[in-house]
Protein backbone atom coordinates (compact mmCIF):
# COMPACT_ATOMS: atom_id res chain seq x y z
CA UNK A 1 0.00 0.00 0.00
CA UNK A 2 1.11 3.70 -0.57
CA UNK A 3 4.05 2.34 -2.78
CA UNK A 4 4.10 5.32 -4.32
CA UNK A 5 5.04 3.24 -7.77
CA UNK A 6 1.70 2.80 -9.21
CA UNK A 7 0.47 5.02 -12.37
CA UNK A 8 -3.05 5.96 -13.18
CA UNK A 9 -5.48 4.76 -15.27
CA UNK A 10 -8.62 6.40 -16.88
CA UNK A 11 -10.96 3.50 -17.88
CA UNK A 12 -14.48 3.00 -19.56
CA UNK A 13 -16.17 0.10 -18.17
CA UNK A 14 -19.30 -1.85 -19.30
CA UNK A 15 -21.01 -3.59 -16.34
CA UNK A 16 -24.22 -6.12 -16.52
CA UNK A 17 -26.74 -4.52 -14.34
CA UNK A 18 -29.68 -6.85 -13.67
CA UNK A 19 -32.59 -5.82 -10.81
CA UNK A 20 -33.26 -10.13 -9.81
CA UNK A 21 -33.12 -13.28 -11.53
CA UNK A 22 -36.36 -12.60 -13.02
CA UNK A 23 -35.26 -9.31 -14.65
CA UNK A 24 -33.67 -9.16 -18.07
CA UNK A 25 -30.80 -7.23 -17.76
CA UNK A 26 -28.69 -4.88 -19.97
CA UNK A 27 -24.72 -3.10 -20.20
CA UNK A 28 -24.26 -0.08 -18.00
CA UNK A 29 -21.49 2.26 -18.95
CA UNK A 30 -19.28 4.12 -16.29
CA UNK A 31 -15.98 6.25 -16.88
CA UNK A 32 -13.40 5.79 -14.27
CA UNK A 33 -10.28 8.13 -14.02
CA UNK A 34 -7.43 8.39 -11.75
CA UNK A 35 -7.64 4.28 -11.23
CA UNK A 36 -4.00 3.55 -9.22
CA UNK A 37 -2.55 0.60 -11.46
CA UNK A 38 -1.77 -0.78 -7.60
CA UNK A 39 -5.46 -1.33 -7.18
CA UNK A 40 -6.95 -5.12 -7.39
CA UNK A 41 -9.84 -5.19 -9.65
CA UNK A 42 -12.43 -5.38 -6.94
CA UNK A 43 -10.74 -2.38 -5.35
CA UNK A 44 -11.58 -0.79 -8.19
CA UNK A 45 -15.02 -2.01 -8.34
CA UNK A 46 -14.96 -0.11 -4.37
CA UNK A 47 -14.33 3.17 -5.95
CA UNK A 48 -16.83 2.94 -8.40
CA UNK A 49 -19.31 1.83 -6.00
CA UNK A 50 -18.38 4.78 -3.74
CA UNK A 51 -19.05 7.03 -6.60
CA UNK A 52 -22.11 5.53 -7.21
CA UNK A 53 -23.45 5.37 -3.72
CA UNK A 54 -21.96 9.59 -3.60
CA UNK A 55 -24.34 9.92 -6.48
CA UNK A 56 -27.56 8.60 -5.14
CA UNK A 57 -27.62 6.02 -7.59
CA UNK A 58 -27.55 2.07 -6.53
CA UNK A 59 -24.50 0.15 -6.08
CA UNK A 60 -23.33 -2.93 -8.29
CA UNK A 61 -23.80 -6.08 -6.36
CA UNK A 62 -20.73 -8.40 -7.17
CA UNK A 63 -19.69 -11.25 -5.07
CA UNK A 64 -16.16 -11.14 -2.79
CA UNK A 65 -15.23 -12.28 0.73
CA UNK A 66 -11.70 -13.12 1.32
CA UNK A 67 -9.93 -10.81 -1.44
CA UNK A 68 -6.56 -13.10 -1.09
CA UNK A 69 -7.74 -15.60 -3.77
CA UNK A 70 -8.59 -18.65 -1.58
CA UNK A 71 -12.61 -18.48 -0.93
CA UNK A 72 -13.98 -18.96 -4.36
CA UNK A 73 -16.22 -15.95 -3.85
CA UNK A 74 -15.74 -13.50 -6.68
CA UNK A 75 -16.62 -14.48 -10.12
CA UNK A 76 -16.45 -11.48 -12.53
CA UNK A 77 -16.50 -12.69 -16.50
CA UNK A 78 -14.11 -10.14 -17.64
CA UNK A 79 -13.15 -8.90 -21.31
CA UNK A 80 -14.65 -12.64 -22.22
CA UNK A 81 -12.74 -14.74 -19.81
CA UNK A 82 -13.34 -15.80 -15.62
CA UNK A 83 -11.23 -13.84 -13.41
CA UNK A 84 -10.09 -11.80 -16.49
CA UNK A 85 -6.96 -11.53 -18.52
CA UNK A 86 -4.04 -13.55 -16.29
CA UNK A 87 -4.08 -17.17 -15.76
CA UNK A 88 -3.97 -18.96 -12.09
CA UNK A 89 -5.53 -15.97 -10.54
CA UNK A 90 -9.03 -15.28 -9.18
CA UNK A 91 -10.58 -11.83 -9.99
CA UNK A 92 -9.95 -10.75 -6.09
CA UNK A 93 -6.02 -11.44 -7.17
CA UNK A 94 -5.97 -9.26 -10.67
CA UNK A 95 -4.11 -5.76 -10.30
CA UNK A 96 -5.43 -3.05 -12.65
CA UNK A 97 -1.77 -2.95 -14.07
CA UNK A 98 -2.85 -5.62 -16.21
CA UNK A 99 -4.96 -3.07 -17.81
CA UNK A 100 -3.71 -0.41 -20.08
CA UNK A 101 -5.32 3.29 -19.79
CA UNK A 102 -7.90 3.93 -22.31
CA UNK A 103 -8.77 0.16 -22.21
CA UNK A 104 -12.59 -0.65 -22.14
CA UNK A 105 -13.18 -3.71 -20.14
CA UNK A 106 -16.64 -5.68 -19.70
CA UNK A 107 -18.16 -7.64 -17.26
CA UNK A 108 -20.41 -9.91 -17.45
CA UNK A 109 -21.66 -12.30 -14.61
CA UNK A 110 -21.09 -16.40 -14.51
CA UNK A 111 -23.83 -17.53 -17.62
CA UNK A 112 -25.25 -20.83 -16.68
CA UNK A 113 -28.75 -22.11 -16.23
CA UNK A 114 -27.36 -23.70 -13.09
CA UNK A 115 -26.01 -20.25 -11.76
CA UNK A 116 -29.11 -17.73 -11.82
CA UNK A 117 -28.11 -14.24 -11.53
CA UNK A 118 -29.46 -12.82 -7.88
CA UNK A 119 -28.30 -9.16 -8.78
CA UNK A 120 -25.90 -7.30 -11.20
CA UNK A 121 -22.92 -9.54 -11.10
CA UNK A 122 -23.91 -12.10 -8.33
CA UNK A 123 -25.22 -15.63 -9.32
CA UNK A 124 -26.28 -18.51 -7.25
CA UNK A 125 -23.63 -21.01 -6.97
CA UNK A 126 -26.11 -23.06 -4.74
CA UNK A 127 -26.16 -25.73 -7.11
CA UNK A 128 -22.60 -27.09 -6.01
CA UNK A 129 -23.25 -26.71 -2.50
CA UNK A 130 -26.40 -29.73 -3.39
CA UNK A 131 -23.74 -31.70 -5.72
CA UNK A 132 -21.21 -32.15 -2.46
CA UNK A 133 -24.08 -32.64 -0.44
CA UNK A 134 -25.31 -35.58 -2.57
CA UNK A 135 -22.08 -37.62 -2.19
CA UNK A 136 -19.18 -34.97 -1.21
CA UNK A 137 -18.75 -36.84 2.60
CA UNK A 138 -16.57 -39.65 3.94
CA UNK A 139 -17.99 -42.05 6.53
CA UNK A 140 -15.55 -41.64 9.89
CA UNK A 141 -15.17 -44.09 12.76
CA UNK A 142 -16.56 -43.42 16.29
CA UNK A 143 -14.66 -43.66 19.35
CA UNK A 144 -11.00 -42.31 19.69
CA UNK A 145 -9.53 -41.26 16.97
CA UNK A 146 -6.80 -44.23 15.26
CA UNK A 147 -3.10 -42.96 14.83
CA UNK A 148 -2.48 -41.38 11.87
CA UNK A 149 0.08 -42.88 10.84
CA UNK A 150 -1.77 -46.22 10.67
CA UNK A 151 -2.87 -45.09 7.50
CA UNK A 152 -0.49 -45.44 4.57
CA UNK A 153 -0.99 -43.22 1.71
CA UNK A 154 1.68 -43.42 -1.19
CA UNK A 155 3.18 -39.82 -1.85
CA UNK A 156 1.98 -39.70 -5.22
CA UNK A 157 -1.84 -40.76 -4.23
CA UNK A 158 -1.73 -37.74 -1.71
CA UNK A 159 -0.26 -35.12 -4.12
CA UNK A 160 -3.06 -36.03 -6.87
CA UNK A 161 -5.62 -35.96 -3.83
CA UNK A 162 -3.82 -32.39 -2.38
CA UNK A 163 -3.86 -31.17 -6.56
CA UNK A 164 -8.01 -31.75 -6.81
CA UNK A 165 -8.60 -30.37 -3.22
CA UNK A 166 -6.91 -27.10 -4.22
CA UNK A 167 -10.52 -26.45 -5.83
CA UNK A 168 -12.08 -23.65 -3.82
CA UNK A 169 -15.75 -23.71 -6.09
CA UNK A 170 -15.76 -20.91 -7.69
CA UNK A 171 -16.93 -22.02 -10.78
CA UNK A 172 -14.69 -20.39 -13.15
CA UNK A 173 -14.62 -23.65 -15.07
CA UNK A 174 -18.82 -23.16 -15.77
CA UNK A 175 -18.23 -20.03 -16.65
CA UNK A 176 -15.37 -20.87 -19.38
CA UNK A 177 -17.39 -23.94 -20.67
CA UNK A 178 -18.52 -23.03 -24.33
CA UNK A 179 -21.15 -25.84 -23.17
CA UNK A 180 -21.27 -24.57 -19.44
CA UNK A 181 -19.84 -28.03 -17.57
CA UNK A 182 -19.30 -28.57 -14.46
CA UNK A 183 -16.94 -31.80 -15.19
CA UNK A 184 -14.12 -30.10 -13.43
CA UNK A 185 -15.19 -28.94 -10.23
CA UNK A 186 -17.33 -32.10 -9.31
CA UNK A 187 -14.42 -34.26 -10.56
CA UNK A 188 -12.00 -32.55 -8.69
CA UNK A 189 -14.26 -33.47 -5.41
CA UNK A 190 -14.65 -37.17 -6.63
CA UNK A 191 -11.08 -37.32 -7.21
CA UNK A 192 -9.77 -35.83 -3.87
CA UNK A 193 -12.18 -38.54 -2.08
CA UNK A 194 -11.35 -41.28 -4.69
CA UNK A 195 -7.80 -41.33 -4.26
CA UNK A 196 -7.65 -41.28 -0.65
CA UNK A 197 -7.88 -44.43 2.02
CA UNK A 198 -11.23 -42.25 3.92
CA UNK A 199 -13.08 -42.00 0.82
CA UNK A 200 -13.16 -46.16 -0.20
CA UNK A 201 -16.19 -46.69 1.59
CA UNK A 202 -18.38 -44.22 -0.55
CA UNK A 203 -16.89 -44.13 -3.63
CA UNK A 204 -19.11 -45.89 -5.69
CA UNK A 205 -21.86 -44.37 -4.56
CA UNK A 206 -20.79 -41.10 -4.34
CA UNK A 207 -19.37 -40.80 -8.12
CA UNK A 208 -22.63 -41.90 -8.94
CA UNK A 209 -24.97 -39.33 -6.72
CA UNK A 210 -22.27 -36.24 -7.53
CA UNK A 211 -22.97 -36.79 -11.61
CA UNK A 212 -26.93 -37.84 -11.31
CA UNK A 213 -26.95 -34.68 -8.76
CA UNK A 214 -24.67 -32.55 -11.66
CA UNK A 215 -26.95 -33.61 -14.40
CA UNK A 216 -30.25 -32.40 -12.34
CA UNK A 217 -28.50 -28.58 -11.65
CA UNK A 218 -28.81 -28.21 -15.86
CA UNK A 219 -25.14 -28.18 -16.29
CA UNK A 220 -23.71 -28.82 -20.29
CA UNK A 221 -21.58 -32.05 -20.70
CA UNK A 222 -17.94 -32.13 -21.55
CA UNK A 223 -16.28 -32.04 -24.70
CA UNK A 224 -12.92 -31.86 -23.71
CA UNK A 225 -12.20 -28.16 -25.22
CA UNK A 226 -9.96 -28.00 -21.80
CA UNK A 227 -11.19 -24.28 -21.04
CA UNK A 228 -12.23 -24.93 -17.66
CA UNK A 229 -8.64 -26.11 -16.97
CA UNK A 230 -6.65 -23.36 -18.79
CA UNK A 231 -9.23 -20.74 -16.78
CA UNK A 232 -9.29 -22.23 -13.15
CA UNK A 233 -7.33 -20.36 -10.98
CA UNK A 234 -6.12 -23.41 -9.10
CA UNK A 235 -4.62 -25.06 -11.99
CA UNK A 236 -7.04 -28.29 -11.88
CA UNK A 237 -6.30 -30.82 -14.37
CA UNK A 238 -8.25 -32.12 -16.93
CA UNK A 239 -7.09 -35.80 -15.88
CA UNK A 240 -9.03 -35.11 -12.88
CA UNK A 241 -11.77 -35.54 -15.81
CA UNK A 242 -11.27 -38.62 -17.39
CA UNK A 243 -11.06 -40.03 -13.33
CA UNK A 244 -14.05 -39.61 -13.39
CA UNK A 245 -15.30 -41.08 -16.25
CA UNK A 246 -13.38 -43.78 -15.50
CA UNK A 247 -14.80 -43.77 -11.95
CA UNK A 248 -18.69 -43.66 -13.29
CA UNK A 249 -17.77 -46.77 -15.83
CA UNK A 250 -16.26 -48.77 -13.15
CA UNK A 251 -19.54 -48.24 -10.48
CA UNK A 252 -22.12 -48.77 -13.33
CA UNK A 253 -20.61 -51.99 -13.91
CA UNK A 254 -20.72 -53.44 -10.19
CA UNK B 1 -19.46 -40.12 -28.56
CA UNK B 2 -15.87 -41.27 -27.59
CA UNK B 3 -16.94 -44.88 -28.28
CA UNK B 4 -18.39 -44.30 -31.74
CA UNK B 5 -15.94 -41.77 -32.50
CA UNK B 6 -12.98 -44.52 -32.30
CA UNK B 7 -15.14 -47.34 -34.40
CA UNK B 8 -15.64 -44.37 -37.02
CA UNK B 9 -11.83 -44.10 -36.99
CA UNK B 10 -11.61 -48.13 -37.23
CA UNK B 11 -13.43 -47.13 -40.57
CA UNK B 12 -11.01 -44.51 -41.91
CA UNK B 13 -8.46 -46.56 -41.72
CA UNK B 14 -9.44 -49.53 -43.82
CA UNK B 15 -11.10 -46.85 -46.37
CA UNK B 16 -7.76 -45.24 -46.61
CA UNK B 17 -5.75 -48.14 -47.28
CA UNK B 18 -7.55 -49.53 -50.27
CA UNK B 19 -7.79 -46.40 -51.23
CA UNK B 20 -4.42 -45.21 -51.49
CA UNK B 21 -3.76 -48.67 -53.75
CA UNK B 22 -4.50 -46.11 -56.06
CA UNK B 23 -0.94 -44.40 -56.05
CA UNK B 24 0.31 -47.89 -57.18
CA UNK B 25 -0.43 -45.93 -60.56
CA UNK B 26 -1.67 -49.35 -61.80
CA UNK B 27 -4.29 -48.36 -63.96
CA UNK B 28 -6.62 -48.91 -61.25
CA UNK B 29 -5.85 -52.55 -61.31
CA UNK B 30 -4.93 -53.19 -57.33
CA UNK B 31 -7.72 -51.15 -56.15
CA UNK B 32 -10.75 -52.62 -58.34
CA UNK B 33 -9.49 -55.67 -56.56
CA UNK B 34 -9.41 -53.99 -53.40
CA UNK B 35 -13.12 -52.63 -54.15
CA UNK B 36 -14.08 -55.64 -55.43
CA UNK B 37 -13.52 -57.64 -52.19
CA UNK B 38 -15.27 -54.63 -49.92
CA UNK B 39 -18.20 -55.26 -51.86
CA UNK B 40 -18.97 -58.74 -52.28
CA UNK B 41 -17.37 -60.33 -49.00
CA UNK B 42 -20.24 -61.16 -46.69
CA UNK B 43 -18.43 -60.01 -43.40
CA UNK B 44 -17.35 -57.08 -44.49
CA UNK B 45 -21.16 -56.35 -45.71
CA UNK B 46 -22.55 -57.07 -41.95
CA UNK B 47 -19.45 -54.92 -40.69
CA UNK B 48 -21.02 -52.30 -43.30
CA UNK B 49 -24.54 -51.98 -40.90
CA UNK B 50 -22.72 -52.04 -38.15
CA UNK B 51 -20.60 -49.01 -39.50
CA UNK B 52 -24.12 -47.03 -40.43
CA UNK B 53 -25.57 -47.61 -37.06
CA UNK B 54 -22.57 -46.28 -35.24
CA UNK B 55 -22.41 -42.95 -37.78
CA UNK B 56 -26.64 -42.55 -37.12
CA UNK B 57 -25.62 -43.05 -32.92
CA UNK B 58 -22.62 -40.73 -33.22
CA UNK B 59 -24.81 -38.32 -34.74
CA UNK B 60 -27.76 -38.43 -32.37
CA UNK B 61 -25.45 -38.48 -29.71
CA UNK B 62 -23.90 -35.29 -31.01
CA UNK B 63 -27.11 -33.56 -31.29
CA UNK B 64 -28.67 -34.64 -28.11
CA UNK B 65 -25.52 -33.23 -26.41
CA UNK B 66 -25.42 -30.07 -28.24
CA UNK B 67 -29.34 -29.49 -27.44
CA UNK B 68 -28.85 -29.54 -24.09
CA UNK B 69 -25.14 -27.59 -23.90
CA UNK B 70 -27.54 -24.90 -25.39
CA UNK B 71 -29.76 -25.11 -22.64
CA UNK B 72 -27.24 -25.20 -20.11
CA UNK B 73 -26.54 -21.41 -20.89
CA UNK B 74 -29.58 -19.27 -22.29
CA UNK B 75 -28.36 -16.36 -21.95
CA UNK B 76 -24.91 -16.30 -23.85
CA UNK B 77 -22.05 -13.55 -22.75
CA UNK B 78 -21.57 -10.54 -24.99
CA UNK B 79 -18.14 -10.78 -25.17
CA UNK B 80 -15.98 -14.52 -25.60
CA UNK B 81 -12.51 -14.51 -25.75
CA UNK B 82 -12.34 -18.56 -26.68
CA UNK B 83 -9.15 -17.84 -28.18
CA UNK B 84 -7.48 -17.50 -24.79
CA UNK B 85 -8.46 -20.96 -23.35
CA UNK B 86 -9.19 -23.56 -26.17
CA UNK B 87 -8.27 -24.39 -29.58
CA UNK B 88 -11.12 -23.09 -32.38
CA UNK B 89 -11.28 -26.38 -33.69
CA UNK B 90 -12.44 -27.67 -29.95
CA UNK B 91 -15.42 -25.53 -30.10
CA UNK B 92 -16.02 -26.10 -33.52
CA UNK B 93 -16.61 -29.95 -33.63
CA UNK B 94 -20.67 -29.53 -34.84
CA UNK B 95 -20.06 -27.35 -37.20
CA UNK B 96 -16.72 -29.31 -38.71
CA UNK B 97 -19.59 -32.55 -37.99
CA UNK B 98 -22.47 -30.83 -39.96
CA UNK B 99 -19.61 -30.11 -43.14
CA UNK B 100 -18.78 -33.82 -42.85
CA UNK B 101 -21.89 -35.08 -43.39
CA UNK B 102 -22.94 -32.71 -46.35
CA UNK B 103 -20.09 -33.97 -47.66
CA UNK B 104 -20.73 -37.46 -46.78
CA UNK B 105 -23.75 -37.80 -48.69
CA UNK B 106 -22.76 -36.35 -51.58
CA UNK B 107 -19.63 -38.81 -51.23
CA UNK B 108 -22.29 -41.64 -50.99
CA UNK B 109 -24.05 -40.34 -53.89
CA UNK B 110 -20.91 -40.80 -55.98
CA UNK B 111 -19.74 -43.88 -55.28
CA UNK B 112 -21.56 -45.78 -52.42
CA UNK B 113 -24.83 -45.66 -54.90
CA UNK B 114 -22.94 -46.63 -58.08
CA UNK B 115 -21.15 -49.42 -56.39
CA UNK B 116 -24.51 -51.09 -54.90
CA UNK B 117 -26.53 -50.42 -58.16
CA UNK B 118 -23.60 -52.78 -59.85
CA UNK B 119 -24.12 -55.30 -57.47
CA UNK B 120 -27.82 -55.81 -57.53
CA UNK B 121 -27.53 -55.74 -61.17
CA UNK B 122 -25.24 -58.44 -60.99
CA UNK B 123 -22.81 -55.54 -62.80
CA UNK B 124 -18.84 -55.73 -62.22
CA UNK B 125 -18.43 -51.93 -61.53
CA UNK B 126 -15.09 -50.28 -62.30
CA UNK B 127 -14.26 -47.71 -59.41
CA UNK B 128 -11.77 -46.67 -60.60
CA UNK B 129 -13.08 -45.31 -63.62
CA UNK B 130 -15.75 -43.83 -61.33
CA UNK B 131 -13.02 -41.96 -59.14
CA UNK B 132 -11.49 -40.64 -62.12
CA UNK B 133 -14.60 -39.02 -63.88
CA UNK B 134 -15.86 -37.87 -60.66
CA UNK B 135 -12.80 -36.29 -60.02
CA UNK B 136 -12.46 -34.69 -63.41
CA UNK B 137 -15.28 -32.23 -61.93
CA UNK B 138 -13.29 -29.24 -60.53
CA UNK B 139 -16.51 -28.81 -58.11
CA UNK B 140 -16.12 -32.42 -56.91
CA UNK B 141 -12.68 -31.56 -55.97
CA UNK B 142 -13.06 -28.71 -54.63
CA UNK B 143 -15.82 -30.19 -51.92
CA UNK B 144 -13.84 -33.07 -51.35
CA UNK B 145 -11.10 -30.85 -49.80
CA UNK B 146 -13.09 -29.26 -48.31
CA UNK B 147 -14.84 -32.40 -46.56
CA UNK B 148 -11.23 -33.78 -45.80
CA UNK B 149 -9.91 -30.26 -43.99
CA UNK B 150 -13.33 -30.63 -41.87
CA UNK B 151 -12.36 -34.23 -41.07
CA UNK B 152 -8.64 -33.16 -40.56
CA UNK B 153 -9.60 -30.40 -37.63
CA UNK B 154 -12.26 -33.21 -36.60
CA UNK B 155 -9.90 -35.48 -36.00
CA UNK B 156 -6.93 -33.39 -34.78
CA UNK B 157 -9.75 -32.23 -31.56
CA UNK B 158 -11.46 -36.10 -31.81
CA UNK B 159 -8.80 -38.06 -31.76
CA UNK B 160 -7.45 -37.36 -28.08
CA UNK B 161 -10.53 -36.46 -26.83
CA UNK B 162 -12.38 -39.37 -27.10
CA UNK B 163 -10.03 -41.49 -24.71
CA UNK B 164 -9.89 -38.59 -22.06
CA UNK B 165 -14.21 -39.28 -22.81
CA UNK B 166 -13.46 -42.56 -22.28
CA UNK B 167 -11.48 -42.12 -18.73
CA UNK B 168 -7.90 -42.75 -20.12
CA UNK B 169 -5.58 -39.66 -19.31
CA UNK B 170 -2.18 -40.68 -18.32
CA UNK B 171 0.86 -38.62 -17.34
CA UNK B 172 3.17 -41.34 -19.00
CA UNK B 173 0.60 -42.01 -22.22
CA UNK B 174 -1.88 -39.09 -23.18
CA UNK B 175 1.30 -37.25 -24.62
CA UNK B 176 1.95 -40.10 -26.84
CA UNK B 177 -1.55 -40.56 -27.82
CA UNK B 178 -2.18 -37.41 -28.59
CA UNK B 179 1.05 -37.01 -31.04
CA UNK B 180 -0.17 -40.03 -32.40
CA UNK B 181 -3.79 -38.81 -32.61
CA UNK B 182 -2.20 -35.59 -34.54
CA UNK B 183 -0.05 -37.39 -37.05
CA UNK B 184 -2.71 -39.60 -37.69
CA UNK B 185 -5.60 -36.86 -38.53
CA UNK B 186 -3.15 -35.13 -40.83
CA UNK B 187 -1.36 -38.43 -42.59
CA UNK B 188 -4.83 -39.51 -43.66
CA UNK B 189 -5.97 -36.55 -44.13
CA UNK B 190 -2.97 -35.90 -46.93
CA UNK B 191 -3.90 -38.90 -48.40
CA UNK B 192 -7.53 -38.46 -48.74
CA UNK B 193 -6.93 -35.15 -50.37
CA UNK B 194 -4.04 -36.06 -52.95
CA UNK B 195 -6.53 -38.86 -54.29
CA UNK B 196 -8.73 -36.03 -55.69
CA UNK B 197 -5.94 -33.71 -56.62
CA UNK B 198 -3.71 -36.48 -58.34
CA UNK B 199 -6.68 -37.46 -60.32
CA UNK B 200 -7.41 -34.72 -61.42
CA UNK B 201 -4.53 -33.55 -62.12
CA UNK B 202 -3.91 -36.64 -64.54
CA UNK B 203 -1.09 -37.97 -62.24
CA UNK B 204 -2.89 -40.55 -61.50
CA UNK B 205 -4.20 -42.83 -64.49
Amino acid sequence: MGSGHGTELNLTLKVWRQKNSKASGSFETHQLTGISTDMSFLEMFDVLNEKLISEGKEAIAFDHDCREGICGMCSMYINGRPHGPKQGVTTCQLHMRSFKNGDTIVVEPWRSAAFPVIKDLAVDRSAFDRIIASGGYVSVNTGNAQDANNILIPKTDADEAFGAAACIGCGACVAACKNSSAMLFVSAKVSQLALLPQGQVERKERVKKMVAQMDEEGFGNCTNTGACEAECPKGISIENIARMNRELMSANIK
Amino acid sequence: MGSTGLFLVSFLIVHVSINSLIFLNDSGESFNAGAHFMAHNPVIRIVEIGLFAGLIAHIVQAWVLTNENKKARPVGYAMVDGAANSSWYSRSMGVLGSLLLIFLVVHLGNFWLPTKQAVFAHEEHNTFENMKQVFSQWYFVLLYLVGVIALCYHLLHGFQSAFQSLGMNHKKYTPSIKKFGIWFSIIVCILFAAMPLTMFLGIIK
